[in-house]
Protein backbone atom coordinates (compact mmCIF):
# COMPACT_ATOMS: atom_id res chain seq x y z
CA UNK A 1 0.00 0.00 0.00
CA UNK A 2 2.65 2.50 0.98
CA UNK A 3 6.34 2.47 0.36
CA UNK A 4 7.45 4.22 3.51
CA UNK A 5 8.43 1.63 6.13
CA UNK A 6 5.99 1.16 8.99
CA UNK A 7 3.75 3.95 7.68
CA UNK A 8 0.70 2.23 9.11
CA UNK A 9 2.18 2.05 12.60
CA UNK A 10 3.19 5.69 12.50
CA UNK A 11 -0.37 6.60 11.51
CA UNK A 12 -1.76 4.50 14.37
CA UNK A 13 0.66 6.17 16.78
CA UNK A 14 -0.40 9.64 15.64
CA UNK A 15 -4.03 8.60 15.93
CA UNK A 16 -3.50 7.41 19.49
CA UNK A 17 -1.72 10.67 20.27
CA UNK A 18 -4.74 12.64 18.97
CA UNK A 19 -7.08 10.45 21.01
CA UNK A 20 -4.98 10.92 24.14
CA UNK A 21 -4.80 14.70 23.59
CA UNK A 22 -8.57 14.92 23.23
CA UNK A 23 -9.35 12.79 26.27
CA UNK A 24 -6.62 14.33 28.41
CA UNK A 25 -7.56 17.86 27.46
CA UNK A 26 -11.21 17.23 28.26
CA UNK A 27 -10.33 15.72 31.64
CA UNK A 28 -7.95 18.61 32.34
CA UNK A 29 -10.66 21.12 31.41
CA UNK A 30 -13.11 19.55 33.83
CA UNK A 31 -10.93 18.61 36.79
CA UNK A 32 -8.70 21.64 37.43
CA UNK A 33 -9.77 24.33 39.86
CA UNK A 34 -8.32 27.38 38.10
CA UNK A 35 -10.46 28.56 35.22
CA UNK A 36 -7.54 29.60 33.03
CA UNK A 37 -6.13 26.06 33.13
CA UNK A 38 -9.56 24.80 32.26
CA UNK A 39 -9.56 26.98 29.12
CA UNK A 40 -6.13 25.56 28.21
CA UNK A 41 -7.56 22.07 28.61
CA UNK A 42 -10.40 22.98 26.25
CA UNK A 43 -7.87 24.25 23.69
CA UNK A 44 -5.90 21.01 24.01
CA UNK A 45 -9.02 18.93 23.54
CA UNK A 46 -9.91 20.95 20.43
CA UNK A 47 -6.46 20.42 18.90
CA UNK A 48 -6.80 16.68 19.47
CA UNK A 49 -10.29 16.76 18.02
CA UNK A 50 -8.94 18.49 14.92
CA UNK A 51 -6.54 15.57 14.53
CA UNK A 52 -9.42 13.13 14.83
CA UNK A 53 -11.32 15.05 12.12
CA UNK A 54 -8.25 14.71 9.94
CA UNK A 55 -8.35 10.96 10.41
CA UNK A 56 -12.05 11.08 9.47
CA UNK A 57 -11.04 12.36 6.01
CA UNK A 58 -12.01 15.96 6.67
CA UNK A 59 -9.02 18.33 6.69
CA UNK A 60 -11.43 21.23 6.14
CA UNK A 61 -13.19 20.63 9.45
CA UNK A 62 -9.84 20.11 11.16
CA UNK A 63 -8.79 23.56 10.05
CA UNK A 64 -12.13 25.06 11.05
CA UNK A 65 -11.95 23.42 14.47
CA UNK A 66 -8.57 25.03 15.18
CA UNK A 67 -9.62 28.34 13.65
CA UNK A 68 -12.95 28.67 15.46
CA UNK A 69 -12.41 26.87 18.75
CA UNK A 70 -8.76 27.48 19.56
CA UNK A 71 -8.54 30.79 17.74
CA UNK A 72 -11.84 32.39 18.64
CA UNK A 73 -13.76 30.58 21.37
CA UNK A 74 -10.86 29.92 23.74
CA UNK A 75 -9.49 33.45 23.34
CA UNK A 76 -12.94 34.89 24.03
CA UNK A 77 -13.26 32.76 27.17
CA UNK A 78 -9.82 33.94 28.28
CA UNK A 79 -11.06 37.54 27.93
CA UNK A 80 -14.11 36.71 30.03
CA UNK A 81 -11.92 35.05 32.65
CA UNK A 82 -9.82 38.21 32.83
CA UNK A 83 -12.87 40.45 33.12
CA UNK A 84 -14.70 38.29 35.63
CA UNK A 85 -13.49 36.01 38.38
CA UNK A 86 -10.27 34.12 37.65
CA UNK A 87 -10.75 31.28 40.11
CA UNK A 88 -13.19 28.58 40.92
CA UNK A 89 -14.45 29.45 44.41
CA UNK A 90 -13.06 27.68 47.42
CA UNK A 91 -15.00 24.64 48.52
CA UNK A 92 -17.76 25.87 50.75
CA UNK A 93 -19.33 22.45 51.20
CA UNK A 94 -17.98 19.99 53.71
CA UNK A 95 -15.62 17.32 52.46
CA UNK A 96 -18.19 14.60 53.08
CA UNK A 97 -20.81 16.37 50.96
CA UNK A 98 -18.21 17.13 48.28
CA UNK A 99 -17.24 13.48 48.17
CA UNK A 100 -20.88 12.40 48.00
CA UNK A 101 -21.91 14.76 45.21
CA UNK A 102 -18.67 14.18 43.32
CA UNK A 103 -19.36 10.47 43.51
CA UNK A 104 -22.90 11.03 42.27
CA UNK A 105 -21.61 13.08 39.31
CA UNK A 106 -19.04 10.37 38.49
CA UNK A 107 -21.83 7.80 38.70
CA UNK A 108 -23.99 9.76 36.24
CA UNK A 109 -21.05 10.21 33.86
CA UNK A 110 -20.12 6.52 34.01
CA UNK A 111 -23.75 5.54 33.44
CA UNK A 112 -23.95 7.78 30.37
CA UNK A 113 -20.67 6.39 29.03
CA UNK A 114 -21.71 2.79 29.64
CA UNK A 115 -25.12 3.27 28.02
CA UNK A 116 -23.64 4.91 24.93
CA UNK A 117 -20.97 2.23 24.77
CA UNK A 118 -23.63 -0.49 24.80
CA UNK A 119 -25.70 1.37 22.19
CA UNK A 120 -22.90 2.38 19.85
CA UNK A 121 -20.22 -0.25 20.03
CA UNK A 122 -22.52 -3.22 20.42
CA UNK A 123 -24.74 -2.29 17.48
CA UNK A 124 -24.25 -3.68 14.01
CA UNK A 125 -23.89 -0.64 11.75
CA UNK A 126 -24.18 -1.08 8.02
CA UNK A 127 -21.15 0.59 6.53
CA UNK A 128 -21.33 2.49 3.26
CA UNK A 129 -18.64 1.48 0.82
CA UNK A 130 -19.62 3.52 -2.24
CA UNK A 131 -19.45 7.23 -1.47
CA UNK A 132 -21.08 9.44 -4.12
CA UNK A 133 -18.37 12.08 -3.78
CA UNK A 134 -14.97 12.53 -2.22
CA UNK A 135 -15.18 14.62 0.93
CA UNK A 136 -12.98 17.31 -0.59
CA UNK A 137 -13.22 21.02 0.05
CA UNK A 138 -14.54 21.45 -3.47
CA UNK A 139 -17.42 19.03 -2.82
CA UNK A 140 -18.23 20.86 0.44
CA UNK A 141 -18.22 24.19 -1.37
CA UNK A 142 -20.55 22.93 -4.07
CA UNK A 143 -22.94 21.50 -1.46
CA UNK A 144 -22.85 24.70 0.61
CA UNK A 145 -23.83 26.81 -2.38
CA UNK A 146 -26.48 24.47 -3.80
CA UNK A 147 -28.24 22.00 -1.52
CA UNK A 148 -27.35 23.55 1.81
CA UNK A 149 -27.37 27.23 0.93
CA UNK A 150 -30.18 27.83 3.43
CA UNK A 151 -28.04 26.41 6.26
CA UNK A 152 -25.16 28.59 5.11
CA UNK A 153 -27.32 31.72 5.20
CA UNK A 154 -28.76 30.72 8.57
CA UNK A 155 -25.27 30.46 10.09
CA UNK A 156 -24.43 33.97 8.96
CA UNK A 157 -27.75 35.31 10.24
CA UNK A 158 -27.33 33.56 13.62
CA UNK A 159 -23.81 34.96 13.98
CA UNK A 160 -25.00 38.46 13.11
CA UNK A 161 -27.80 38.29 15.68
CA UNK A 162 -25.36 36.88 18.24
CA UNK A 163 -22.91 39.75 17.70
CA UNK A 164 -25.66 42.36 18.02
CA UNK A 165 -27.13 40.64 21.08
CA UNK A 166 -23.74 40.34 22.77
CA UNK A 167 -23.07 44.04 22.18
CA UNK A 168 -26.50 45.02 23.49
CA UNK A 169 -26.24 42.85 26.61
CA UNK A 170 -22.67 43.70 27.53
CA UNK A 171 -23.27 47.42 27.04
CA UNK A 172 -25.99 47.88 29.64
CA UNK A 173 -24.93 48.90 33.10
CA UNK A 174 -21.53 49.97 31.94
CA UNK A 175 -21.62 53.28 33.78
CA UNK A 176 -22.13 51.56 37.12
CA UNK A 177 -19.04 51.17 39.29
CA UNK B 1 -4.57 -7.33 6.77
CA UNK B 2 -6.97 -6.14 9.46
CA UNK B 3 -8.54 -2.71 9.46
CA UNK B 4 -6.26 -0.14 11.05
CA UNK B 5 -7.35 1.38 14.33
CA UNK B 6 -8.25 4.75 12.84
CA UNK B 7 -10.63 3.22 10.30
CA UNK B 8 -13.03 1.70 12.80
CA UNK B 9 -16.32 3.33 13.73
CA UNK B 10 -16.30 1.96 17.28
CA UNK B 11 -13.18 3.86 18.34
CA UNK B 12 -14.74 7.18 17.39
CA UNK B 13 -18.05 6.31 19.05
CA UNK B 14 -16.24 5.39 22.25
CA UNK B 15 -14.24 8.63 22.16
CA UNK B 16 -17.43 10.65 21.65
CA UNK B 17 -19.17 8.83 24.51
CA UNK B 18 -16.17 9.54 26.74
CA UNK B 19 -16.23 13.25 25.83
CA UNK B 20 -19.96 13.41 26.56
CA UNK B 21 -19.49 11.72 29.94
CA UNK B 22 -16.65 14.08 30.87
CA UNK B 23 -18.73 17.08 29.79
CA UNK B 24 -21.71 15.97 31.85
CA UNK B 25 -19.48 15.41 34.89
CA UNK B 26 -18.06 18.92 34.49
CA UNK B 27 -21.52 20.39 34.03
CA UNK B 28 -22.63 18.80 37.30
CA UNK B 29 -19.54 19.66 39.33
CA UNK B 30 -18.48 23.12 38.14
CA UNK B 31 -19.50 25.98 40.37
CA UNK B 32 -18.91 28.96 38.10
CA UNK B 33 -20.72 29.96 34.94
CA UNK B 34 -17.55 29.93 32.82
CA UNK B 35 -16.67 26.44 34.01
CA UNK B 36 -20.13 25.23 33.07
CA UNK B 37 -19.76 26.91 29.68
CA UNK B 38 -16.49 25.07 29.04
CA UNK B 39 -18.14 21.77 29.96
CA UNK B 40 -20.93 22.60 27.52
CA UNK B 41 -18.34 23.12 24.80
CA UNK B 42 -16.97 19.64 25.50
CA UNK B 43 -20.48 18.23 25.09
CA UNK B 44 -20.74 20.07 21.73
CA UNK B 45 -17.43 18.51 20.71
CA UNK B 46 -18.76 15.07 21.58
CA UNK B 47 -21.83 15.59 19.40
CA UNK B 48 -19.70 16.85 16.51
CA UNK B 49 -17.32 13.89 16.72
CA UNK B 50 -20.23 11.46 16.75
CA UNK B 51 -21.81 13.06 13.69
CA UNK B 52 -18.52 13.10 11.81
CA UNK B 53 -17.85 9.44 12.61
CA UNK B 54 -21.25 8.36 11.30
CA UNK B 55 -20.80 10.62 8.29
CA UNK B 56 -17.48 9.03 7.45
CA UNK B 57 -18.52 5.41 7.82
CA UNK B 58 -22.24 5.02 7.15
CA UNK B 59 -23.32 7.84 4.80
CA UNK B 60 -22.98 7.89 1.03
CA UNK B 61 -22.82 11.66 0.59
CA UNK B 62 -19.69 12.59 2.53
CA UNK B 63 -20.40 16.32 2.71
CA UNK B 64 -23.62 16.19 4.78
CA UNK B 65 -22.00 15.57 8.13
CA UNK B 66 -19.24 18.08 7.51
CA UNK B 67 -21.74 20.83 6.78
CA UNK B 68 -23.79 19.88 9.83
CA UNK B 69 -20.71 20.01 12.05
CA UNK B 70 -19.82 23.37 10.53
CA UNK B 71 -23.33 24.53 11.48
CA UNK B 72 -22.77 23.27 15.04
CA UNK B 73 -19.49 25.18 15.23
CA UNK B 74 -21.17 28.39 14.08
CA UNK B 75 -23.95 28.00 16.62
CA UNK B 76 -21.41 27.21 19.36
CA UNK B 77 -19.51 30.39 18.53
CA UNK B 78 -22.74 32.42 18.64
CA UNK B 79 -23.71 30.77 21.92
CA UNK B 80 -20.29 31.55 23.42
CA UNK B 81 -20.57 35.22 22.43
CA UNK B 82 -24.03 35.59 23.98
CA UNK B 83 -23.23 33.55 27.09
CA UNK B 84 -20.00 35.43 27.82
CA UNK B 85 -21.69 38.80 27.48
CA UNK B 86 -24.42 37.61 29.87
CA UNK B 87 -21.71 36.39 32.27
CA UNK B 88 -19.98 39.79 32.14
CA UNK B 89 -23.29 41.57 32.77
CA UNK B 90 -24.03 39.24 35.69
CA UNK B 91 -20.56 39.83 37.11
CA UNK B 92 -21.10 43.59 36.96
CA UNK B 93 -24.30 43.25 38.97
CA UNK B 94 -23.31 40.58 41.49
CA UNK B 95 -19.49 40.85 41.63
CA UNK B 96 -19.53 37.07 41.40
CA UNK B 97 -20.15 34.31 38.87
CA UNK B 98 -20.64 31.52 41.38
CA UNK B 99 -23.80 29.70 40.47
CA UNK B 100 -24.83 29.36 44.08
CA UNK B 101 -25.02 33.11 44.66
CA UNK B 102 -27.04 33.92 41.56
CA UNK B 103 -30.31 33.04 43.19
CA UNK B 104 -32.48 35.91 42.00
CA UNK B 105 -32.84 37.72 38.71
CA UNK B 106 -33.99 40.99 40.24
CA UNK B 107 -31.30 42.96 42.04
Amino acid sequence: MSTFPAAQWIAVAIFLLCLATTAGGALFAVLTTRLIRSVCGLAMACVGLAGLYYFLHSPFLAMMEILIYVGAVCVTIVFAVMLAEPDEPKDDETSGAALFWGGMAVLVAVAVFWGLWRLGVGANWTLAHDPVNDASVKAIGVSLLTTYSLAFELISLALLVAILGALAIARTGRSKP
Amino acid sequence: MMTPLYDRLEIYLAAAAFLLAVGIYGFLRRRTLIGMLISGEIIFAAASLNLMAFNRFTVHDQTVGQIFVLFIMGLAAAEIAIALSIIIAVYRNYRSIKTRELSELND
